[in-house]
Order: structure tokens, then C-alpha cells, then sequence
């Protein structure tokens, strides 16, 4: 399986505003320190850790919304740590990105159509509503919602218009972050099937950002465990469940509820 | 009779759909009770109904909400807030919204005892530094004088919780109260709640869509949609043998990280279709 990306020896810091003086630049703030690792294509990646931990950074250094301060970032064999947006514009339909809350992160004036054909347009690629249809065809929603706003959409729902946005332009990846959060169990569990099967259909590689340990063994292949900016464990989602190495897999392990009266937690 | 005892509450939007469809529900003294359902069942509603914060735009058209032998909707305004301030508190979702951004924290733990039950302002600071080390803050005095931004997530949900347990109240409603933080966080909060919920013997109200923590901090539960209760059972009786399809649905929608295999099934339409029939001949009854 070839790599899709090569990540080493990634760090990021940002300007850390709340102690910034007067005058002068604000100290920085790490928040990468020093990551290294590869995504083959194909895999379903869980990126997970507490708050704070980087991975939104991490996510977002790997669609280039965040320039890294050192180390490199390699995708599909091409260096794009700094590559300046003239050159990723052309890249930015091979990667792609769904947002935790499909609410703030769909245009309220604009119909669902206009939301799926945005990107489409920006890429100068077929955005015809037959298009849009197919689109809202993968992700299982009636074509006439194109002509919805998102405040008649259900959460779900809404989270699927997120989802088509992404698919039409065939990205060769996605970064999904914390995309289920906001959901209830049953809207959940529709979106966890349908990106599964999305996955698989259109050979697309995913990372998918979450807190829910639950969650990431159901869908991913592979998990990488961060804590404070550093990778603490890096393995195949068996190993991880199965044999979590590092003191703080453990405990997040141990952290999660199940909903079962029997098991000792508290 | 029960310490909280709501009888056939209805809620509606002023002029309009219904909210909550004749709930009934009881609470013992030191029960904890779960409130499940998904977003949209009116779970967070019974909460605010009891503490009389519902919205402006929502009323409560008929029922009873006995909480210590006196129905709540017949007191006039003034007697019912003091009622409700003595006997019952809220452990709010997001500690941030809730706590005052431009006031220490001190004050506003205080503030309740000191305005409403009439406390000293001595007596008053010296229960606020017992609460903080029941909620084992190690560092009363600096946190005291903090203003909520400087504190973690997981310490604004620990003032919240010890300014609800201050004046010693008999009923709790936590609403959410750990879905807005980490998972080894929320460990930490339900055990610091589970502790002090025993050890002050108070009832609890437990409004949550997980679960899971359901399964660790409940004795019983009610389970609701749209507005109606579907299910009421105990904890140990909910999980092994669930009575209602919709309780079973959202038991196969939750994902359990011991069990890869299981697939995660999303509630099936023939089961919320017939909830939503059950729904609307409510309704049909309420109007009729």
C-alpha cells in the first residue's frame, strides 16, 4: 500500500495571544511537538486525546489550513509544508474536510444546492445539478432538498449535506473532525454507516478526528493516540483495544462508560 | 408520597405545539433518576419546568409539580422561587455560560446563600471553602479569587457542582453536566457527583442523552419522546431486559468500544413511526 502521507518530525506553534505585551510579538505557544508518522491510502485513521491535545492542529496542518514550523508534510509524494495557497489552491480538491457542526459550518442563506456546487465552482469543476443530484444521492437524501435551507434540515441531515460537499469533488482524502459529536446515538450511527461505506466505495483515505473511543473502533483501522502534542501510541485499532501500550491509552480506556450496570467504573 | 412528584404535566409554545405530553413522573428522596432520550424529547424541559426557567416563549398549560407535599404551579411567583431556592439545585451543561465572566468566582458560590436563604456573609465564605475542598480543589483560596476564564473546564464544572450543593438542597437536576468535557474529565466529575450525592443523601435528576453514564450514576430511569414517557424502569432492569422497541433501538445505536464486531443499527423507521403515531393520538386526545 503506498503512502498518501508522510508526516516527520511535524511542529507547529501559534502566537499565544493572552500573554502577548503591549508591544511586541506574542510568545509562542506549542502546540506540535515533533510528530511523525505515515497515513497509507485506503486507511481510516482515528486520531484521538483530550482537550488540548493538537488534534484539531494536527488535523488541520494536514489540509495545509495551518502552516507547520518545522518538519515536513508529504502528500501523495509532493512536499506541501509551505507551499504557498497559490500552489494548494489546485491540491485542495484532492483533500477535503468535514466540520464538527454542520449548523455554523453551512452557509444559513444558502440553499442546499448552492452549498454542494460552492466548492464544485471555486475548482472550476461540473457543478450542474445533475451533479448535485448524484451528490445527494451518495449520502442518501431525496434530490429535492437541494432547493433547502439548512435550518429545515434535521442535524443529521445537515451533517450529510457536510458530508456531500466533500465527496463531490472526489477528494482523495478527508478530514473529518469530531463529525458525530453533536449528534444523538441514532444519527450517529447513520453517519458512521454511511461515511463506512463511502469509504469503501470510492477508495477514499479518512482521518477522523474524535473523543469517542467507541466510535474510532468501530470505523477505523488504525489509531493514533496523542496527548499534550506527542503521538503516545501508534497501532492498528485491534492492538490499541486489545493491548494498549501507553499509560494514558489505559486510561482513556478505562474512561468510557459502558452502558452495561455490570461493569465497575465509578 | 414522593419528594418530587410531577403529575400529567403538559408544556406548549405559547400558542402552539405541545412540548411535554402529559409527563408523570416520581422522585424518592436520594433516588437518582435518569432522564434519557434524544435531542427534541423534552428531557431538558422537565428540568426547567420544576425550577420554573422555562423559556419566555414556552408555558405550562396543566399538571402538578409537587416537590415537598406543596404543588409548585399553585404558589403565586414570589413563594415558589423561595421554595424552589430551598429545596432544589441545577448542575448546568456549559460551565461557562453559567458562571458570570466578570466576577470572581467567591461571589458567586456566596451569592445564593448570602441573597436568598439570608446567610451571614462569614458563615457564607467559610461553607464556600468546605464545598471547594469536598469538590477536592486543593487550592480554595486562589481559586476563590479566580475569575471563571482562568479556571479548566473540568474545575468551572467543580464550582458549579459545590455552589449547587451549598445551601443543601434536597433535589438536584444536573443537566449534562459532563457532556461538555474530556472523557477522563467526565470520569472524574460523575464520581465526584455520585460521591456527593450519596454522602448528602440528595435526590438527583439526571438529564442525559449517554447511556452509558447513565448505566454508572442512575438507579432508575425514564426514558422520553417527543414530549411523551416511553419507558420507565429500573437501571439494572433497562439494560438487561428493556421493555419498549424505541429503548431497544437506542441501546443498538450506541457503540461499545468491547465489542468490534457489533454493528451500530440506527433506530428503525417502522419504530418511529409508531412513536410518532402514539404521539399525535396524544395529541388527538389532548384537543379532543
Amino acid at each position: 500500500m503506498a503512502e498518501l502521507y508522510t508526516v516527520s518530525d511535524l511542529h507547529l506553534s501559534l502566537p499565544d495571544m493572552t500573554r502577548k505585551p503591549l508591544l511586541g510579538a506574542a510568545p509562542r505557544l506549542e502546540i506540535l511537538k515533533g510528530l511523525s508518522f505515515t497515513i497509507p491510502s485506503g486507511e481510516i485513521l482515528g486520531i484521538v486525546g483530550g482537550s488540548g491535545s493538537g488534534k484539531s492542529t494536527l488535523g488541520r496542518a494536514l489540509i495545509r489550513l495551518l502552516e507547520p514550523t518545522a518538519g515536513s508534510i508529504s502528500f501523495a509524494g509532493l512536499d506541501i509544508t509551505h507551499l504557498p495557497e497559490s500552489r494548494l489552491r489546485p491540491l485542495r480538491c484532492r483533500f477535503q474536510m468535514i466540520f464538527q457542526d454542520p449548523m455554523s459550518s453551512l452557509n444559513p442563506r444558502q440553499q442546499v444546492a448552492q452549498i454542494i456546487a460552492g466548492p464544485l465552482g471555486v475548482q472550476g469543476l461540473d457543478h450542474s445539478p445533475a451533479r448535485i443530484a448524484d451528490a445527494l444521492d451518495q449520502v442518501g437524501l431525496p434530490r429535492s432538498f437541494a432547493q433547502r435551507y439548512p435550518h429545515e434540515l434535521s442535524g443529521g441531515q445537515r451533517q450529510r449535506i457536510g458530508i456531500a460537499r466533500a465527496i463531490a469533488l472526489k477528494p482523495e482524502f478527508i478530514l473529518a473532525d469530531e463529525i458525530v459529536s453533536g449528534l444523538d446515538v441514532s444519527s450517529q450511527a447513520q453517519i458512521l454507516n454511511l461515511l463506512a461505506g463511502l469509504v469503501k466505495d470510492l477508495g477514499m483515505t479518512l482521518a477522523f478526528i474524535s473523543h469517542d473511543l467507541s466510535v474510532i473502533r468501530r470505523l477505523c483501522t488504525r489509531v493514533l493516540v496523542l496527548q499534550h502534542g506527542r503521538i503516545v501510541e501508534n497501532a492498528a485499532t485491534e492492538q490499541v483495544f486489545n493491548y494498549p501500550q501507553a499509560e494514558y491509552t489505559r486510561e482513556l480506556l478505562g474512561s468510557i462508560p459502558l452502558p452495561d450496570p455490570d461493569q465497575a467504573w465509578l | 408520597m414522593s419528594f418530587l412528584s410531577i403529575r400529567n404535566l403538559s408544556v406548549q409554545l405559547k400558542g402552539g405545539q405541545r412540548l411535554l405530553r402529559s409527563v408523570s413522573l416520581d422522585v424518592q428522596p436520594g433516588e437518582v433518576r435518569g432522564l434519557v432520550g434524544e435531542s427534541g424529547a423534552g428531557k431538558s424541559m422537565i428540568g426547567k419546568a420544576i425550577l420554573g426557567t422555562l423559556p419566555q416563549a414556552v408555558e405550562v398549560v396543566s399538571g402538578e409539580i409537587w416537590l415537598d407535599g406543596v404543588d409548585l404551579l399553585t404558589l403565586p411567583p414570589r413563594p415558589r422561587r423561595r421554595r424552589i431556592g430551598a429545596l432544589a439545585a441545577l448542575i448546568p451543561q456549559d460551565p461557562l455560560t453559567a458562571l458570570n465572566p466578570s466576577r470572581r468566582v467567591g461571589p458567586q458560590i456566596t451569592g445564593r446563600l448570602i441573597d436568598i436563604l439570608g446567610w451571614k456573609r462569614p458563615e457564607a465564605e467559610a461553607r464556600a471553602r468546605e464545598l471547594l475542598a469536598e469538590v477536592q480543589i486543593d487550592v480554595v483560596e486562589r481559586v476563590l479569587r479566580c475569575y471563571p476564564h482562568e479556571l479548566s473546564g473540568g474545575m468551572r464544572q467543580r464550582i458549579l457542582i459545590a455552589s449547587a450543593f451549598a445551601a443543601e438542597p434536597k433535589l438536584i437536576i444536573a443537566d449534562e453536566p459532563t457532556t461538555a468535557l474530556d472523557v477522563t474529565v467526565q470520569k472524574q466529575i460523575l464520581r465526584l457527583i455520585a460521591g456527593m450525592q450519596a454522602h448528602h443523601n440528595t435526590a438527583l435528576l439526571f438529564v442525559t442523552h449517554d447511556l452509558g453514564v447513565v448505566s454508572k450514576v442512575c438507579q432508575t430511569l425514564t426514558v422520553l419522546y417527543g414530549g411523551l414517557v416511553v419507558e420507565e424502569a429500573t437501571v439494572r432492569g433497562f439494560f438487561n431486559a428493556p421493555q419498549h422497541a424505541y429503548s431497544r433501538a437506542l441501546l443498538a445505536a450506541t457503540p461499545k468500544y468491547t465489542d468490534p464486531d457489533a454493528s451500530l443499527l440506527p433506530v428503525p423507521d417502522a419504530v418511529v413511526q409508531a412513536l410518532e403515531a402514539q404521539v399525535a393520538a396524544a395529541d388527538r386526545a389532548w384537543h379532543g
